[in-house]
């Protein structure tokens, strides 16, 4: 290491640039996977399954706890004001606009995020992918596309689902256990989302999707050449882990973003 | 005599980690004749791997240029890149198979991905292949649950499949035991025979490895040292190849030296 400050500062300004330069290229790369041929079907349906319908247990149940406690706070606090005829409306734009996208990403982060970064990896530092550049294919159109591609088509569904079950686990809890009304709980989702609301939620889990498979993805792509990474089995594991925080970071900050430029 | 592959004046470095810059290549020049067997050799950390992966495009280089077949590897881009790569057939040193893939998966996606054969004519090339391996009834394996010397044969067998003109072998025959190397060697041999393409092979499987080579290229600090048969090796005066030689090689071959 430098051991003059300066140094080290500007060492390490410069290691943040080429890092984000080269994540730059990676999405490059990734989209004109698209446009190369022969495109690999098969590939991408068996990630939609992988991400899509292997997720659906977590999402299920992170949905359903989450819809059930939004019942149980919403109908206490609005309670306090006799408003728990509002149960409805205020579980459902909570979910559709925020809790879906957001905690559906950070959950499907956490499972197929990490597995995808952690498969990358592995096959960069068994030089799998070298072998692929070798034989001349390349690796974006084999297989990093297809995971882009099923990524953005599976994150919306999920978050379809989460909204879904969340909702119901709001039932489940306002007029199943407490004293709200089905009509009123219907009623107010009905006459309180509007269209707007759901095309927000919708732009959100494409967004989250696309910097949870572009960051998972990246740094399995680069795990040689990221600082402190290390060598080996050790490297994929710190650089899955790597993925993991920032890719959820980069949810929630994008989240704040969205919200205020969208709503 | 045409080369196959061209160094001009190549230097390439990395930074250390102290701040320094180690050069691994520094201002190095030689060819590789086509149609022979050049062996690399060298201690470990010289660049070999290094060397490999420059003629690849895998790196780049600080300065120099990399001829193959008359054109300029540090200057192609994308695509141009991809046809040169076609040229070559690699054998890397942990085989780098596919985990995921069954060994006729491995060794089919070349053929897959590259030409436009039909499933039938894959399946048939495959087995023929399969078979000049050895490698028939292991089809339906995964890498993990071959040994190493099978890894091997699957690795060079997938390399095969695009009938490369130039073979690069990474150390062939590290991680095998005597008897498993002997075996690669006697396969390289009988493929090499067939095909008749030309091969680099970067090894420490000194002075075995010698047996196969037609020109030696020594790296040491970051320069070359190019001898036309390794018995030529034993008589260079410069002190580092005498004492590389008397480690490597032994008695044995000063023996011969001595009469």
């Amino acid at each position: 290491m430098k051991s003059n400050p300066i140094a080290r500062l500007g060492d390490t300004g410069l290691y943040v640039l080429t890092d984000l330069g080269r994540m730059a290229f990676f999405l490059l790369h990734a989209f004109r996977g698209l446009f190369r041929r022969p495109f690999r079907v098969r590939e991408l349906v068996r990630q939609v399954h992988f991400i899509g319908a292997g997720s659906l247990v977590v999402i299920f149940f992170t949905a359903l706890s989450t819809g059930m406690v939004l019942g149980l706070q919403g109908y206490y606090s609005l309670n306090k004001f006799g408003a728990e005829g509002m149960l409805g409306s205020a579980v459902s734009l909570t979910l559709i606009m925020e809790l879906g996208p957001v905690l559906t990403a950070l959950m499907v982060a956490g499972r197929a995020g990490s597995a995808i970064c952690a498969e990358i990896g592995i096959m960069r530092i068994s030089e799998q992918i070298d072998a692929l550049d070798c034989m001349a294919i390349d690796p974006f159109r084999y297989f990093i596309t297809p995971k882009f591609l099923a990524m953005l088509i599976a994150m919306p569904l999920l978050t379809a689902v989460f909204d879904v079950v969340g909702i119901f686990g709001g039932y489940i809890a306002g007029v199943g256990l407490m004293d709200v009304s089905p009509g009123s709980y219907i009623q107010g989702m009905q006459s309180s989302v509007t269209n707007h609301d759901i095309r927000l939620g919708i732009i959100k889990s494409f967004v989250f999707a696309l910097l949870v498979v572009w960051i998972c993805s990246a740094r399995g792509y680069f795990v040689g050449v990221i600082r402190g990474a290390g060598f080996g089995a050790e490297s994929v594991s710190r650089v899955t882990t790597q993925a993991v925080v920032f890719s959820s970071i980069s949810v929630l900050v994008f989240d704040y973003l969205l919200t205020a430029v969208l709503l | 005599m045409t080369s196959a592959i061209a160094f001009k004046n190549v230097v390439k470095s990395f930074a250390k980690r102290d701040g320094g810059i180690q050069y691994v290549l520094d201002g190095v020049d030689f060819s590789i004749p086509a149609g022979k067997t050049t062996v690399i050799a060298g201690g470990s950390g010289t660049g070999k791997s290094v060397t490999l992966k420059l003629v690849l495009g895998l790196m780049q280089v600080d300065s120099g240029q990399i001829f193959i077949k008359g054109r300029d590897v540090t200057a192609l881009r994308g695509r141009e890149l991809e046809q040169l790569r076609a040229e070559f057939g690699v054998l890397f040193q942990g085989g780098a198979l596919f985990d995921s893939l069954t060994v006729f998966e491995n060794v089919a996606l070349p053929l897959r991905e590259r030409t436009k054969k039909s499933a039938e004519e894959i399946q048939d090339r495959v087995a023929t292949t399969l078979a000049q391996f050895e490698l028939t009834g292991h089809e339906e394996k995964y890498p993990a649950q071959l040994s190493g010397g099978m890894q091997k044969r699957v690795g060079l067998a997938r390399a095969m499949q695009l009938q490369p003109s130039i073979m690069l072998f990474d150390e062939p025959t590290t991680g095998l035991d005597p008897v498993m190397s002997q075996e690669i060697y006697h396969l390289f041999a009988r493929t090499k025979a067939e095909f008749g393409f030309t091969s680099i092979i970067v090894s420490h499987d000194i002075p075995k490895i010698f047996n196969l080579a037609d020109q030696v290229i020594l790296l040491h600090n970051g320069k070359m040292d190019v001898f036309g048969s390794p018995e030529e090796i034993q008589w260079s005066e410069k002190p580092y190849i005498q004492e590389f030689v008397q480690k490597t090689m032994g008695d044995i071959y000063q023996s011969h030296l001595v009469e």
